[in-house]
């Protein structure tokens, strides 16, 4: 790792000026992703932001018919939180399966979403849910929050403060884990509700996307069978020696098909 | 250069770091606990797990200075004071559960969180799930999974001894 | 009197000695040391698979912050390079090619990872920011990455002197006699694997510290090895020149070894150069992902087999051609594996009566190959138990029958096979039944078809191998190309009180040595463990040893052990006679004390030795004081543990994933010292296997990157993975050692492969597959099953 000058604001406006104030600075949380890519000195930042002090990016409550989710909530959190459990419980599920025991107890659901990791997994119900990302700046809706591998709409300094699902009818994820890494190599995110039928593809692209003919056929009939047959396209998917595209192409099919039961 | 000050197994610290400092490094090389082991860089083999105010952490991938005021339990500070072993490193020697004994600090600190978060009792099936970020290349960890189910039920006292949770 | 309860003899479940450091943070690993003064190594590695170094600059490193010392291989004028300890000669008798392993690169790089630089700085860290200011100007030439670009028309050479990239083209075997069999045979089956290229993996990754006192001129590496005498003999007299008595090599406690730690590498003996040079002790800690390209891997065999049968199905000859990779370079036994540990395993558990098998090894842009646990025989026991399932299913037998039908009978041991081993004992016959009713083989249809009712492929596989462990008769392993001796030194020395120490040359990272070899001598000289202290792994403290690996720690290390303490009771019965006025010939002992046959006169051991130091009432004009004895202990053959092994999966048809669900080993490794111990080991071994057979592989892409370079590429095995594993024993003794001990540290990994895919197969069996290559990933299961029809 290289060397950084380390700050630890006690409020969001704090944070944005260290943000802006230095274009090389980055901002941390749980440090569950940029850690290790700091020990591999794949970037070299000159400031750390420690966002873990700021009070108003913390919590998970119940605002009428969304779930809002602070920025710092670490996975074990949403994992064994009640409202969660009971409002949209296909979350709770995928927080309590992201990485393993030590990831799920360090980082955080803002982390894993403004560092838009292709095999990660909140992305997926981020998209999935039609969620609201709030900023530091704005609210950014789902569909406009994701750009590309890495790469969301948030602006350097600009930081994701919470995140407000609207709760569905019903929900699922499923997922299958890379061998080695246990990342993700592809997921499926799949609901009906306040956002319509909504079906996120994880791990299988280059970004979470949306996958319009599953929706499609969903829309038109609730149940496993109605994706099984739905190919998804290769073109454009991530390969690598664990899942080629022709893979996790196929694997979305099988994983959308499993969502969609464990929804119900 | 920036300062912590932490409490482990107990015992408070100021230490000089820098900012890039992991945790692990500041336990091994400034306190000389090096019961902690560092088995890998991209954080999936647990040899370095700790506890950071109750929960297991990887120490290789968190920084030394994000541990301001926290309390750290290492592997060194998980017998009671007189030395009596923990129920988990009973267990583990009971059941065989470690042999070249490098993952074995982190193994038993995330064995004893595990067991702690899970008061219930974890079957199996959940053992070995919970056990996803610790890599174990001796044991095939079919003695580790034993362990620690017997373990979880002196911890939770269901049993009184291990010996009674063999029964 | 030191009278022992039996339950700490032979055959004892007692609990392991070392434990109570290991679990308390207490270990004393090599990167816990550390010694005053202190400085770290960072090594810069080649980023290529192959290139030509047109220069080195170091001048910007070497001003960086706390920077004492930038080496590359100019400063290394007069040094050695790594010694090769096994040489095999062609078909033509002419030596193999051996080509030159610098410690740090000389104008050419020859793999990524191939060290070229080496930092020395006053922390970790400054170390590594120097060694990034390094200017190395490389000319990238094409690299062969695999040996079938390799041994390409016109590959590019590895190294420039080697023709072909062939290290050595080597057989054994009647040819003619093969031929002949399968003239006359009934079925020919033919068969072609690739047995994948895996990385050891030890937790704990590779370190050195360099020290060197110049008051005494002596010098000392701490070192992550599995046999530091091993390392001190090839250190001190091939790359540093640095005599014995001036050079101590410490193993202290090693976190797993697997074979990765045998070796004698560059960072060992980059260390303790730069120690001296610097006049300050000098530490380098792999982290892991140099561990992937720097550690000697392991397996990496392409093979095709033909095995010829009569109408009943006895099994007439065997034809095996095989390319075995050993990487850019020759790490120190690396010649030796796919020979004298692959192709004289290739009888198996069977009668076959003719055997030729030729191999080619290859040198390729990649890591060196080296022996990893099990060494040759997981690459022969795959080969053959994949043969027997394929030849089964092509010919019509059933499996096990075909298996039995061959196999050498109890009474047919001592067995001569064609391939130069003798086999000493074993019942196979015995095991396979053993293992079948274990995994409940006739109730497995039943299980499939429940299996089918929920969606999942269930399959059985067996697996009845054999092995060679012990390694071995030094004349015979001399005469086949070693340049080592292979005996083993075992020192007991009875303290005055009665209490002993043991010095062996063995070396324990994993195996509990401290606790069984504590456990025979427990069992012969009736001392309780606690007062035995077994000490390894420092050149200063053990007269001698050749370490750990191959099995070989009970075998050859325990039978030494043996022998030194048949000369403590020889010379302890001599006392006894002394001091109770008796014949030597008339005293008995057992289990710690001396007696007078027919009377009850009787003295302890700790008697006798407080009597042989304290020699006030003494035969000192016949025996010399003290009570302390060495024997070298050279055996007269391999030990060959042997067994058989069930796997059972469940396959995922939809996603291709396979889950392991029963897993049932019976293994005869000769007598046990402790069944806790050999259940340990024989689970573990079992997981590398299931690792080997399902998770992991080594993948190089045609540019010579290594794609499985960390552990988010290179799939370890975790415990979600596997399954409990069963674990029996069923045993004949070893016919030629004391103990009549087998070794257990490698059935697993030998055993497991061929199991598992053969269990894997057989879930797939209705879609016409027949052999699927390690690992059967969840990709290539569901690969190979598309566009098929049941």
């Amino acid at each position: 790792m290289y060397d950084f000058a380390y700050h630890k604001p006690a409020t969001l406006a704090d944070a944005v000026k260290l943000l802006a104030a230095d274009p090389d600075a980055k901002a941390i949380s749980g440090g569950h992703t940029l850690i290790p890519a700091l020990k591999l000195r794949l970037n070299r930042p000159s400031a750390l932001v420690d966002l873990s002090g700021i009070a108003e990016m913390k919590g998970i409550r119940r605002e009428g018919d969304a779930l809002v989710i602070g920025a710092l909530a670490r996975h074990v959190e949403v994992a064994e939180n009640a409202e969660v459990k009971a409002a949209i419980p296909a979350l709770a599920y995928l927080a309590a399966h992201i990485g393993d025991v030590q990831v799920r107890n360090r980082g955080t659901i803002g982390g894993s979403l403004a560092n838009n990791d292709p095999a990660a997994d909140y992305p997926a119900a981020v998209l999935g849910l039609g969620a609201t990302l709030h900023t530091s700046k704005r609210k950014i809706a789902a569909d406009d929050f994701f750009l590309g591998m890495f790469t969301t709409a948030l602006e350097p300094d600009e930081i994701l403060v919470a995140v407000s699902f609207p709760i569905p009818e019903r929900a699922g994820y499923a997922k299958m884990k890379n061998p080695a890494s246990r990342y993700v190599m592809a997921g499926a995110f799949v609901s009906k509700g306040p956002m319509g039928v909504r079906v996120a593809i994880n791990g299988a692209g280059p970004c979470v996307f949306r996958q319009a003919a599953m929706e499609a056929a969903l829309a038109a009939n609730w149940s496993p069978e109605a994706v099984a047959a739905i190919k998804q396209d290769p073109e454009g998917l991530n390969s690598d020696i664990h899942g080629s595209a022709e893979y996790r192409a196929h694997l979305v099919t099988v994983m959308a098909k499993r969502a969609v039961a464990a929804a119900g | 250069m920036p300062q912590v000050t932490l409490t482990v197994n107990g015992k408070q610290h100021t230490v000089e770091v820098e900012g890039r400092t992991l945790l692990v490094e500041l336990l091994r090389e400034k306190l000389r606990l090096t019961g902690t082991h560092v088995g890998c860089d991209p954080s999936q083999c647990g040899a370095c797990v700790v506890h950071v105010n109750g929960d297991s952490v990887k120490s290789c991938t968190t920084l030394a200075v994000m541990c301001e005021g926290a309390q750290v339990t290492t592997i060194e500070g998980l017998a009671a004071p007189d030395g009596t072993l923990h129920p988990m490193q009973e267990a583990f020697r009971e059941y065989h559960a470690l042999q070249c004994g490098f993952c074995t600090p982190g193994m038993v600190m995330s064995a004893v969180d595990l067991v702690r978060k899970n008061p219930q009792g974890l079957s199996e099936k959940e053992i070995r799930e919970g056990l996803e970020g610790n890599l174990c290349r001796c044991t095939g960890y079919h003695n580790i999974v034993k362990a620690i189910a017997a373990a979880q039920e002196v911890m939770h006292g269901r049993r009184a001894s291990l010996a009674a949770a063999a029964e | 009197m030191n009278v022992v309860t039996p339950f700490e003899g032979i055959g004892a479940r007692v609990k392991r000695k070392e434990d109570l450091r290991f679990l308390s943070g207490r270990g004393q690993y090599t990167d816990d040391i550390n010694r005053p003064g202190q400085t770290y190594a960072f090594i810069l590695r080649s980023p290529h698979a192959h290139a030509r170094i047109a220069g080195i600059d170091t001048s910007r490193a070497a001003a960086m912050p706390g920077v004492v010392g930038v080496f590359t291989s100019a400063d290394l004028a007069g040094i050695g390079g790594l010694p090769c300890g096994w040489q095999i000669h062609n078909k033509d008798g002419t030596p193999m090619a051996e080509p030159k392993h610098p410690v740090l690169a000389e104008g050419k790089v020859r793999h990524v990872g191939d060290p070229v630089a080496v930092v020395v700085a006053e922390t970790r860290a400054q170390a590594r920011d120097a060694a990034e200011a390094i200017t190395v100007d490389y000319e990238v030439l094409p690299a062969v990455a695999s040996m079938a670009a390799a041994l390409a028309p016109g590959a590019p050479l590895v190294h420039e002197g080697v023709p072909g990239n062939i290290c050595y083209d080597w057989h054994i075997g009647d040819a003619a006699a093969v031929e002949a069999a399968f003239a006359r045979a009934a079925h020919r089956v033919t068969f072609e694997t690739t047995n994948n290229r895996l990385v050891p993996n030890a937790m704990e990754p590779r370190c050195a510290v360099g020290e060197y006192d110049a008051a005494t001129g002596e010098h000392t590496l701490y070192t992550t090895s599995q046999n530091p005498h091993v390392i001190r003999l090839l250190m001190g007299a091939f790359v540093l020149n640095i005599p014995e008595a001036k050079l101590r090599v410490v193993a202290p406690d090693v976190g797993g070894g697997f074979g990765s730690k045998i070796y004698h590498y560059a960072e060992e003996a980059i260390v303790t150069w730069a120690a001296a040079r610097l006049g300050r002790p000098v530490k380098w800690t792999a982290d892991r992902t140099e561990a992937f390209m720097s550690d000697a891997h392991g397996r990496d065999h392409v093979t095709r087999a033909e095995l010829a049968l009569d109408a009943e199905g006895r099994f007439l000859a065997l034809k095996v051609s095989t390319r075995a990779n050993m990487g850019a370079y020759l790490s120190t036994f690396a010649p030796c594996v796919p020979t004298y540990l692959y192709a004289t395993l290739l009888a198996g558990v069977y009668t076959t009566p003719a055997i030729y098998a030729e191999v080619k090894a290859v040198f390729t842009n990649t890591v060196p190959v080296d022996a990893y646990r099990g060494a040759g025989r997981p690459e022969a026991t795959f080969l053959l138990e994949r043969l027997v399932d394929v030849a089964a299913r092509q010919c019509g037998f059933d499996r096990v029958e075909l298996r039995r039908k061959n196999f050498i009978r109890p009474e047919q041991f001592p067995y001569q096979t064609p391939v130069a081993l003798q086999y000493d004992s074993g019942n196979y016959h015995a095991t396979l039944d053993q293992a079948l009713a274990a995994a409940d083989w006739a109730g497995f249809e039943a299980r499939r078809a429940e299996a089918k009712a929920r969606g999942r492929l269930r399959g059985i596989g067996p697996s009845t191998y054999i092995e060679a462990c012990g390694i071995a008769p030094s004349a015979v392993v001399g005469s086949l190309g070693a340049r080592a001796g292979l005996y083993e030194v075992g020192t007991i020395r009875v303290h005055p009180t009665g209490s002993v120490t043991v010095l062996t040359g063995a070396h324990s990272h994993g195996q509990g040595h401290e606790t069984t070899f504590a456990q025979l001598v427990a069992d012969k000289l009736g001392v309780p463990i606690a007062k035995v202290e077994v000490v390894h792994g420092d050149t200063a403290k053990v007269p001698f040893g050749m370490g750990t690996y191959g099995s070989r720690s009970l075998a050859v290390g325990g039978s030494a052990m043996d022998r030194a303490m048949d000369k403590i009771i020889a010379k302890g019965k001599k006392i006894a006679a002394h001091l109770m006025e008796a014949s030597v010939e008339d005293i008995e002992f057992e289990r710690g004390i001396f007696r007078v046959a027919g009377t009850d006169k009787a003295k302890s051991l700790a008697e006798i030795s407080l009597a042989a130091y304290v020699p006030h009432n003494y035969p000192i004009e016949e025996l010399e004081p003290g009570l302390e004895e060495t024997a070298f202990y050279d055996p007269k053959n391999f030990t060959y543990p042997g067994g058989c092994h069930v796997a059972e999966v469940e396959i995922e048809p939809e996603t291709g994933r396979v889950h392991l669900v029963n897993f049932t080993a019976v293994d005869d490794v000769g007598r046990v010292i402790n069944p806790m111990i050999v259940e340990g080991q024989v689970q573990g071994g079992v997981a590398q296997g299931v690792g080997q057979a399902l998770l992991e592989g080594c993948v190089y892409d045609e540019e010579g990157q290594l794609l499985s370079g960390s552990m988010l590429d290179y799939a370890m095995p975790r415990a979600d993975d596997l399954a409990p594993v069963s674990v029996a024993t069923h045993t004949t003794l070893c016919t030629h050692n004391p103990l009549g001990v087998k070794g257990c540290g490698e059935v697993g990994a030998i055993g497991a492969p061929p199991a598992v895919i053969n269990a894997v197969v057989d879930a797939l069996r209705d879609w016409g597959v027949t052999h699927i290559e390690m690992p059967a990933t969840p990709q290539k299961i569901w690969s190979i099953i598309q566009g098929r029809t049941r």
